[in-house]
């Protein structure tokens, strides 16, 4: 079989590397806001994704009012899966009251590269402080 | 006439601008991804109403500068970047 069908078939489902931020509203307490990854996490990890990287930003103030709310907690998760995961995640913030703004992108292989560049960094910073 | 006609003189000397080549950063430097979470870096590229700046102003190659777009883009819709304001800088 050629290369080029293998790469082209849709019955073969193609495992992507995305990156999705989320912004929650102020108000919840940090249980809550732990509850809201947890359930974020478990809807990537319950359809066959892999989460590879989390970073907390936590709370940050806003460039401008989005919901009459000038800050926000922020999270990012770095994860690896099929496309169509993507939809129903995007279904699920939507629906959300918590999730006041969200973004998820497809990593291409530079970004990739850059991810792990910057997780290695974030890292050995983490050491430096610990020493 | 005296002098020679081909030399002109001038009471102050001429000033000649040495024009500054622009060059890309992202070519010189070897970037090849821009990241969307780091708004310090992209401020760069911003004016001090937060629009995208010109190529022919920050000298960034075309393919970067689509690049930078989709960032700002980006960066603006998650809240990290404004889409309107003054005095950014």
């Amino acid at each position: 079989m050629p290369k080029k069908y293998i790469l082209f078939n849709p019955f073969i489902n193609m495992m992507n590397q995305y990156e999705t931020v989320f912004i929650a509203t102020p108000v919840l307490s940090e249980n809550q806001m732990k509850e809201a990854v947890e359930k974020f996490k478990k809807i990537i990890t319950g359809k066959g994704g892999e989460i590879i990287n989390e970073e907390n930003w936590g709370l940050r103030k806003l460039a401008y009012p989005i919901q009459k709310k000038s800050t926000g907690f922020y999270y990012l998760i770095e994860f690896r899966a099929e496309s169509k995961l993507i939809q129903s995640l995007e279904v699920e913030y939507r629906r959300d009251e918590r999730i006041i703004r969200f973004l998820t992108v497809k990593l291409d292989k530079y970004a990739v590269e850059y991810s792990e560049k910057r997780k290695s960094k974030v890292e050995t910073e983490e050491e430096i402080k610990e020493d | 006439m005296a002098q020679n006609p081909n030399e002109i003189r001038y009471l102050t000397p001429p000033t000649v601008e040495i024009k500054k080549k622009k060059f890309c950063r992202f070519r010189k430097n070897r970037i090849k991804y821009i990241d969307y979470k780091d708004p310090e870096f992209l401020k760069k590229f911003l004016n001090e109403q937060g629009k995208i700046l010109p190529r022919r102003v920050t000298g960034t190659s075309l393919k970067f500068q689509r690049k930078i777009a989709t960032a700002v883009k980006r960066a603006r819709h998650i809240a990290l970047l404004p889409y309107v304001t003054d005095l950014l800088k």
